[in-house]
């Protein structure tokens, strides 16, 4: 699934809040039974569909021995260091250029703002046609990008895909294209809500560039960063299209992530507990991660 | 002296900005790019080796347009498999994720907190981890190889965003309202059907455009869930030619094209509306 606006509920609406209520004094009588009503649809959404498979999955993943045949597959072992290659590699890259590229589009002049509508595509565009272009793109034999290297410069580039690292390259390569817009649009939301006055009584003591960033931006958008970056680690953990549709896994699955391997468990080779049991594995990393965004990002607490 | 370095310095900095423009143009449009290269041509499996079309022709939108070709043989009904579920997605997300909102927000349900902490978990929860048992679940309820099974899908990951979004834009919405009509002897129904949803419109149709765009970017659930080519989606359809042996990879392309239209259209249709939104709404730093 896509990362693209969903994370848009990083940015809170922060509006003075209304602490009185419509229904004085709590609800009573017919309205409390009318309030239930209203969030039945989807409490009953989220136990049949979360709960249910959650526990079902915990259950199919509960036997010791799957795990001993998981630790015993060395293709697990390439998926992991694959995992933490993309996702460290991914976010980092992705999330720092974007929070260069957001000061860049804070430009003025009508190009920087055409530009910013040309650079928003690869967001518009869905995951799947993006990907599948890329993976023609980067075709070694008759890919684009070859032939440009080729025209340009004369040399006969790699066979990108059949190469574990390359391969692994192109697919994080592919994940920064398809989402660095997204991430660049919040963090210039982010830098637009600064005031102005800020940076001008910064520029009345004296500071001037680095000095404006080191003591205004910087604070001001330090925890946005953050949030940003735990976020789009939850997210490119679980992105099963960029590795299925780039290098497919390959060569010989050593560009496999979790998310994808354990797809590929289930249903290439038939060992659907095996699946859910790797899948599992990528719990100790996730939990604390929701953990600490749900601390960061609750709306709810003390104000219902 | 002081006047030819300022001088030469803005240069520098004018033709950096230019680069990076330049630099940001290609690394944006290449695989855009590559997708027309690929449809544009004509003879499928042997790419020249060039950068542009050699002879540029409609050949494989023409051939998709009439569905010439097995693997694209219910091309259009598939179209309309993926349009079914992104509207179904789109209008049960919006009712539920409202009905909730309107719930916790404005009605202040007691211990409320408990549900807009579930949906923020759900939100939370990477979809394709979950794969497997939600396959499995989909089977015993009996929809296996059903558009139904794929919608409460996408509208179980699509809800907990609306849910969250809704419910901020509500605080914008002055209680005040919801007293007055209350007041006036509208029961809670009313309240929502004539207060709520038409204050909420423009939160509304952001949530809605954004479980359309969910689903059209989505892929592995509806690969896993649809087989059989009446039920299928575009984009398990698309998926099917690197099974087959020949490699008409420029009908792929058309399709990868066609397929990519409408969510781009509807951005850049809303993108005054959607970036204002964004910007309005500010991040809490």
């Amino acid at each position: 699934m896509s990362v693209s606006q969903r994370a848009l509920a990083i940015g809170g609406v922060s509006a003075p809040r209304s602490r009185r209520r419509a229904w004085f004094g709590g609800l009573r009588g017919a309205d409390y039974i009318w309030a239930i009503a209203f969030a039945v649809p989807y409490v009953a959404l989220f136990l049949a569909f979360v709960v249910y498979p959650i526990c079902y999955g915990l259950w199919l993943g509960s036997e010791p021995e799957l795990y001993t045949q998981l630790f015993s597959d060395p293709r697990y072992f390439t998926a992991v260091l694959n995992t933490l290659v993309y996702v460290g590699i991914g976010v980092n890259l992705k999330m720092f250029l974007a929070f260069l590229l957001s000061g860049f589009f804070m430009r003025k002049g009508w190009w920087v703002k055409a530009l910013l509508v040309v650079f928003i595509l690869p967001w518009a565009t869905p995951a799947l046609p993006a990907y599948i272009s890329i993976h023609w793109l980067m075709n070694g034999q008759w890919g684009m990008f070859n032939n440009i290297l080729y025209l340009l410069f004369g040399i006969d580039g790699p066979i990108y895909l059949n190469s574990h690292w390359m391969g692994l390259a192109c697919n994080i390569g592919a994940y920064v294209w398809k989402n660095l817009p997204f991430w660049t649009v919040i963090l210039l939301a982010g830098r637009m809500s600064i005031p102005q006055e800020l940076y001008e009584a910064a520029a009345v003591d004296g500071a001037t560039g680095v000095r404006k960033f080191a003591h205004v931006t910087y604070p001001l958008m330090a925890n946005l960063y953050l949030v940003c970056v735990l976020l789009d680690t939850v997210f490119a953990l679980g992105d099963f299209n960029a590795t299925n549709f780039v290098s497919g896994g390959g060569p010989a699955m050593s560009t496999e992530v979790l998310a994808t391997l354990g797809i590929r468990y289930a249903y290439t080779l038939a060992l659907p507990r095996l699946g859910v049991a790797e899948v599992m594995t990528a719990l100790p990393l996730l939990i604390p991660l929701v953990y600490i965004l749900m601390r960061k990002l609750r709306v709810s607490e003390g104000q219902l | 002296m002081n006047a030819a370095r300022y001088r030469r310095r803005r240069r520098l900095v004018t033709a950096g900005k230019v680069g990076l423009g330049v630099g940001l143009l290609v690394w944006t449009l290449l695989p855009v790019y590559n997708m027309l290269l690929m449809a544009l041509d004509d003879d499928a499996d042997e790419f020249t080796g060039s950068i542009w079309p050699p002879d540029p022709n409609l050949d494989s939108f023409w051939s998709v347009w009439t569905e010439d070709y097995w693997l694209m043989k219910h091309f259009w009904h598939q179209f309309g498999n993926s349009i079914i579920l992104g509207l179904a997605t789109m209008v049960l997300t919006v009712l539920i994720g409202s009905l909730t909102s309107f719930s916790l927000g404005r009605m202040r349900l007691r211990r409320g907190w408990i549900v807009s902490d579930l949906a923020l978990l759900t939100y939370l929860l990477p979809t394709a981890l979950l794969a497997i048992p939600f396959v499995h679940i989909m089977h015993r309820y009996g929809l296996s190889d059903s558009l139904w099974a794929v919608i409460a899908a996408e509208v179980t990951f699509a809800t907990p965003y609306a849910i969250l979004i809704l419910h901020q834009y509500g605080r914008l919405i002055p209680m005040e309202l919801d007293e007055a009509a209350k007041i006036d002897g509208a029961s809670p129904f009313q309240v929502y059907r004539l207060v709520y949803i038409p204050l909420m419109a423009p939160a509304l149709v952001a949530v809605g455009v954004y479980a359309l765009i969910l689903t059209w970017n989505e892929y592995l659930y509806q690969y896993l869930l649809l087989s059989s080519t009446d039920h299928m989606t575009v984009a398990v359809m698309i998926n099917q030619f690197f099974d087959s042996d020949e490699a008409p990879w420029n009908y792929m392309m058309a399709i990868a094209i066609i397929y990519s239209l409408p969510p781009v259209a509807i951005y850049f249709g809303l993108r005054r509306y959607m970036v204002a939104g964004l910007a309005s709404g500010g991040v809490k730093g």
